[in-house]
């Protein structure tokens, strides 16, 4: 299994949150927001913006650079 | 008398819930942080009156922004006797999160499991029963938006409160930190704190400060060594406790989920994400944006003022007259007369006469708010924002000041830090809003009356123009530092609700009647008192009280091409609200009481050029007291406050020179 992170991932692509690598407080607010080691997400849209993924059909926007510190295992 | 309190996540229907409920007309949107305060409501059951306490959304109790602080110290502090957490049955995992900490904190909890019409068009299947048993809480499935539901949630919390059962659900944190759990309760328990020692002892691990700071203030367990140590070892592995503890619940959440849910695999293609594949695109974002905005405002003219608009012009306008004749008619003195028909009719009246355009307008602006579009927004302008130091969020708080500063500024709340949530701030009085549009009215009316829709449109565009150059320069000056991160949640598309539009509408519309029975009235008769004396002299002349406080302000606006004792007294007034603005050059432009009078004296006081660089003046300069009041208690600072006065008087002032110069070199008049 491979990890990337999610803005090299391509809208349509699914895969399992590994590891978050951002600093302790946004990394608990990821985690708050169902963005929590484990979760299975879908990117929806990643080009020039904020990252969206969805949780069970429920969309949340990233910020890109959040979303590189978001290790996604594919 | 007992006190119910929603708590829930952002966007989940708390408010929707609390209306149904208490017959209350509280901000209802779709998008998450509408409501950012505590609010109150009472409702009678059986001849018993109930409180009810509606709270900001909250993801959890560990609160990252102000409006998270005020649902979670209400949750600590306010001692509700029973919690009623709306959950979001389509999310159904992120919002038991919440739920999980809620049942450790052992408050009596019932849970309505909203939006389950949603989740039905979705296939998500609920089993109540094993749901209810797995969290060990009553479960109502409601409907909140069609009030489905409601009865039962009100019979079950009400029965709740004298029950004497609590919650008692054990989530298993892993070998390490139970042990921890089990020491520190064990060093706890003979204390009498206000909450469960199991719980404080979870909060500990999870470095609540707000619990650190409770603990701190005890004697006895700050002098116990072992406390100390313990709180030492703790300490040095804060950080992979405090995420450990949030997926262990998850984990809880999760085994919960699996038993009492059943959902299809796929997920369909939604509407929400065939709207969103245009609207969220890389290109077509900003455009679609503007385009929206410019739909917006020349609806608004179209059927505000040219459909509606003349309609009350003239009903106003007979209106006076005929107060006028039937006050000369029984002989009152001249004085009553001249005060009643140019004070109050001409100022007062001047500001009611755009009532329909601005009813147009805030029903617009309500369908935009509750269809969701409100989430994207923020989505598509977050770039543009974070090159200029800022973030997608601040977007919100800016949109919300369309209709009015002060909850544009209370907005701010939902930003995480605190670099953002000051520059939103300082900025939001750019963002122009309802009570300066009569003054553009006038002058569009005057100069402009075929292009209304398109220069209301420029206008708000330059706010925001203004207000993000400003945010540019403050992020780069005043608050160093780093943009906090762009998280939000994108919620579905809804079919605005007539309801909600129009009550949306309403609390703005009636702002306005509300500010013209009182503080325009007040100015008015103030203006008008100042504008007669002193004694003999000709009345709105230049000689009076108020033309001789003009002509003394005038001088420094001649650079912006309205150098008139008149122009200097409307903006002085506009400063208590900016439709003062427009109702005192309804009264001193004298005698008019209708529409067409006080705009061919605008026409015969001002060019087209003077009057773009005064509705430039009116956007840009100081905003009304209302809203400095809100910097000052928001920011917490009378610093700030007066920061905020002066600086964007100067910028006003700044924008209408650099108009009226230009276009002058330009060869415009
Ligand atoms: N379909 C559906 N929509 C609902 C239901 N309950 C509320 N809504 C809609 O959901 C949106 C959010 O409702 P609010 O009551 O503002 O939510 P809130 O929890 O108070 O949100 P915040 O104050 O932002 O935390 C609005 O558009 C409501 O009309 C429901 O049961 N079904
Ligand atoms: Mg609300």
């Amino acid at each position: 299994m491979k990890t990337k992170a999610l803005t090299h991932l391509k809208p349509g692509d699914r895969g399992v949150i590994k590891e978050i690598v951002a600093g302790n407080c946004a990394t608990k607010r990821l985690y708050e927001m169902g963005l929590n080691t484990g979760t299975e997400v879908k990117v929806v849209k990643n080009d020039t913006g904020p990252v969206i993924v969805s949780l069970f059909g429920n969309k949340i926007a990233v910020g890109r650079g959040l979303a590189e510190k978001i290790m996604i295992a594919i | 008398m007992n006190t119910l309190a929603l708590v829930g996540n952002p966007n989940s229907g708390k408010t929707t819930v609390f209306n149904a409920l208490t017959g209350s007309n509280q901000h209802v949107g779709n998008w998450p942080g509408v409501t950012v305060e505590k609010k109150e409501g009472k409702f009678k059951f059986n001849g018993k009156t109930y409180n009810v306490v509606d709270l900001p959304g909250t993801y959890s109790l560990g609160a990252f922004s102000e409006d998270e602080i005020v649902a979670r110290d209400f949750i600590l502090k306010g001692n509700p006797d029973v919690v009623i957490n709306v959950v979001d049955a389509t999310n159904i995992e992120r919002n038991l999160y919440l739920t999980t900490q809620l049942l450790e904190m052992k408050a009596k909890v019932v849970v309505a499991l909203n939006m389950i019409d949603e989740a039905q068009e979705r296939n998500i299947n609920f089993d109540i029963e094993a749901l209810s048993k797995e969290l060990g809480v009553p479960i109502v499935p409601t409907i909140a938006s069609k009030r489905k539901g409601i009865d039962e949630l009100i019979k079950m919390s009400i029965e709740l409160i004298d029950k004497d059962i609590k919650p008692n659900v054990k989530i298993s944190y892993g070998e390490d930190i139970d042990r921890e759990i089990k020491n520190l309760e064990r060093l706890l328990n003979n204390k009498n704190f206000e909450y469960p020692s199991q719980w404080i002892a979870i909060k500990l691990l999870e470095g609540d400060k707000y619990i650190y700071e409770l603990l701190s203030n005890d004697e006895s367990l700050n002098s116990s060594t072992e406390f100390k140590d313990t709180i030492d070892r703790i300490k040095d592995n804060i950080d992979d406790y405090e995420l450990k503890i949030v997926d262990k619940r998850y984990e809880f959440v999760n085994n919960v989920v699996k038993k009492a849910v059943k959902r299809p695999k796929e997920d369909v293609e939604t509407k929400t994400d065939k709207i969103d594949k245009i609207v969220t695109n890389k290109w077509l974002g900003i455009p679609i944006f503007a385009l929206i905005m410019l739909l917006v405002f020349q609806l608004t003219f179209a059927v505000g003022e040219d459909l509606l608009g003349g309609l009350m012009s003239e009903a106003m306008g007979a209106l006076g007259e005929i107060i006028k004749n039937s006050l000369v008619k029984t002989n009152s003195p001249k004085w009553l007369v001249s005060f009643v028909s140019e004070g109050i009719i001409g100022g007062v009246g001047a500001v009611l006469e755009f009532i329909p355009l601005i009813v147009v307008l805030y029903m617009l602006m309500g369908i935009l708010e509750d269809s969701g579009y409100m989430a994207r927004a923020a989505y598509v302008m977050d770039n543009i924002m974070r090159a200029l130091g800022l973030q997608g969020k601040t977007f919100i708080s800016m949109i919300v000041g369309f209709g009015c500063n002060v909850p544009g500024i209370m907005a701010t709340r939902t930003l995480d830090s605190k670099k953002d949530r000051m520059i939103a701030t300082l900025i939001n009085p750019f963002m122009s809003c309802g009570a300066r549009i009569p003054v553009y009215l006038v002058f569009i009316a005057a100069f402009f009356p075929d292009k209304g829709g398109l220069v209301l449109f420029l206008l708000y565009f330059l706010g925001i123009l203004v207000a993000l150059l400003m945010g540019k320069i403050f992020s780069k000056t005043l608050f160093k530092g780093e943009t906090s991160y762009f998280i939000m949640e994108l919620p579905p598309y809804r079919l605005p609700s007539f309801r909600n539009v129009l009550r949306n509408m309403w609390d703005n519309v009636s702002g306005f009647l509300k500010r013209a029975g009182t503080t325009i009235f007040a100015v008015v008769t103030i203006l008008w008192i100042l504008a007669v004396l002193p004694l003999g002299v000709e009345p709105y002349s230049k000689n009076s009280i108020l033309g001789q406080i003009g002509t003394f302000i005038a001088p420094i606006f001649k650079p912006a091409g309205f150098g008139t004792w008149q122009a200097a007294v409307g903006l002085f007034a506009g400063l208590a609200a900016k439709e003062a603005v427009i109702a005192t050059l309804g009264m001193v432009y004298t005698g008019v009481g209708e529409g067409a009078a006080l705009i061919s004296a605008v026409q015969n006081a001002f060019t087209p050029l003077s009057a773009i660089s005064f509705m430039v003046m009116t956007l840009l300069y100081t905003p009304c007291a209302a809203t400095i009041a809100t910097i000052r208690k928001e920011t917490n600072s009378s610093k700030w406050a007066l920061f905020a006065a002066l600086y964007t008087f100067l910028v006003g002032w700044i924008g209408a020179v650099l108009v009226y110069q230009i276009g002058t070199l330009l060869g415009f008049s």
